[in-house]
């Protein structure tokens, strides 16, 4: 899979006259899995909504690797609450492939292949907003790579799952990142983004803080404010 | 307290002796109003949810005066509908005026912003909670009015039902357009005006009877057939 690069130049959002992002220059290139650290309020949501499309920006620019119609069929976003459409299981996981009107054999073999893979084998026909909290993610989840996106977002789907959930989740994560999916997530547990990171975006007062390799971020963070935050400490 | 009970036994025996008139002025009824409500449907359904996802300058005013027309007034739209299919009105040449045509364009042009309305406040919340997933997934404007329209169909089965409580209790309108004549245009709100004229209150009292257990019986056949109260099924 050829990996797709998202770059943004002087990148700023308001709303109502005020700034919730930026200005922002950042590039993501070759990591295959980057977390976004930062306290609330930072801008890590609306640094990921930026990426993925969703959210406008008031000045600057995007830039992609693709045109911005083939780069936004190649990605796919997970909410920190799943949306779950008013179906069934099946119909959820099916609804990405059935809006690329992908033929009705392939759609029900990827449904179930991937309805195994989260446990979910037995309640294709159980309506999705009835599900638990953890089974809701782990269906939001499949449904975003059931299509094979290039890239990945996550706005903290772990947020207010138990251990066993999250560690589905992980799993599904780095299996997905093995097969070549660049995931970009936000997150506030550091234990997590221990686990996972190759490297780290750090968010302050929507501004990136501070960018690099995990390993170095984690060991010797090159600002106060992040060595501060990893401290457990309260930064604003 | 006696009239009642006439026209209760008015309307059994009405029905058990599957009266010719009464067949035939049920049927018209049921075409006329089910006739109204499949083309106000098809107006209605698409256009509420376009309104409730479509951002555009005048959006308010248009909502504002979608649901202003919610309360247009029957006999109004009767007379501008008479005026207009009338043999010197614009669409005289057709020759529609009482005929049961002239009548579904009346109880049409009533229903209809009336299905829109609550189309669009159902589409609404369903749109907020849909808005961020559609918008992720790239759908197009077609996907995401196909998507709210089939997920929110119990919704927009509401609406439709309260659109032909409307067109079969409807009279003023179609009294006008229609002319209440016997055999052509006659329905069960006309034929009940008619006999509570002639002071025949226990036919009325037994038309109103059977009007009242003819909408039930609808809204439990649709209720039925779409299975929205059957709690497992989806």
């Amino acid at each position: 899979m050829v990996s797709m690069t998202l770059s943004l130049q002087k990148a700023v959002v308001k709303r109502r006259g005020k700034t919730i992002l930026g200005p922002v220059d950042l590039d993501l290139k070759e990591a295959q899995f980057t977390i976004v650290l930062g306290p609330n309020g930072s801008g890590k949501t609306t640094l990921l909504r930026v990426l993925h499309g969703v959210e406008r920006l008031t000045n600057g620019t995007l830039s992609l690797s693709k045109s911005n119609e083939d780069a936004r069929q190649e990605q796919a976003y997970v909410f920190q609450s799943p949306i779950m459409l008013r179906r069934t299981v099946r119909a959820n996981l099916a609804y990405p492939l059935e809006l690329l009107g992908r033929p009705k054999s392939e759609i029900e073999t990827k449904v179930q292949r991937w309805a195994h893979r989260i446990g979910l084998e037995d309640a294709l026909e159980r309506h999705a907003p009835r599900l638990s909290g953890g089974e809701k993610q782990k269906l939001a989840l499949a449904r975003a790579l059931i299509r094979e996106p290039e890239v990945l977002f996550l706005d903290e789907p772990c947020a207010n799952l138990d251990g066993r959930s999250t560690r589905e989740i992980e799993t599904l994560l780095i299996a997905a990142r093995a097969q070549g999916t660049r995931i970009i997530m936000t997150t506030h547990d550091m234990g997590q983004a221990r686990r996972l990171a190759y490297d780290i975006v750090f968010m302050l007062g929507g501004r990136v803080h501070e960018q690099g390799a995990a390993a170095g971020f984690f060991d010797a963070p090159k600002t106060q404010e992040a060595g501060a935050f990893l401290n457990g400490e309260i930064v604003e | 307290m006696s009239d009642i009970w006439a026209g209760l036994e008015a309307a059994f025996w009405l029905i058990v002796t599957l009266d010719g008139d009464l067949v035939e002025i049920t049927a018209r009824s049921l075409h006329v109003s089910l006739s109204a409500l499949i083309i106000a449907s098809c107006i209605a359904l698409p256009f509420g949810t376009w309104l409730a996802i479509r951002r555009f300058r005048y959006r308010r005013t248009a909502i504002a005066v979608l649901n202003a027309l919610m309360g247009l007034p029957p006999v109004v739209v009767g007379l501008i509908v008479y005026l207009l299919l009338s043999r010197t009105g614009p669409l005289g040449v057709f020759g529609l005026l009482f005929t049961p045509t002239a009548m579904i364009i009346a109880q049409v042009i009533i229903i209809t912003p009336l299905i829109a309305s609550i189309t669009h406040q159902a589409m609404r919340e369903l749109w907020a909670e849909y808005h961020d997933l559609l918008i992720s997934l790239n759908t197009s404007k077609r996907q995401r009015i196909m998507t709210l329209i089939w997920d929110g169909r119990r919704a927009l089965l509401t609406a439709a039902l309260a659109g032909f409580g409307r067109a079969i209790g409807e009279v003023g309108a179609i009294m006008i357009v229609g002319g209440n004549i016997d055999h052509a245009t006659r329905v069960l709100t006309t034929a009940i005006a008619l006999e509570t004229g002639k002071g025949d209150f226990a036919l009325a009292l037994g038309l109103g009877f059977v009007l009242i257990a003819l909408a039930l019986a609808v809204n439990i056949l649709i209720h039925s057939l779409s299975q929205t109260e059957q709690e497992g099924r989806w």
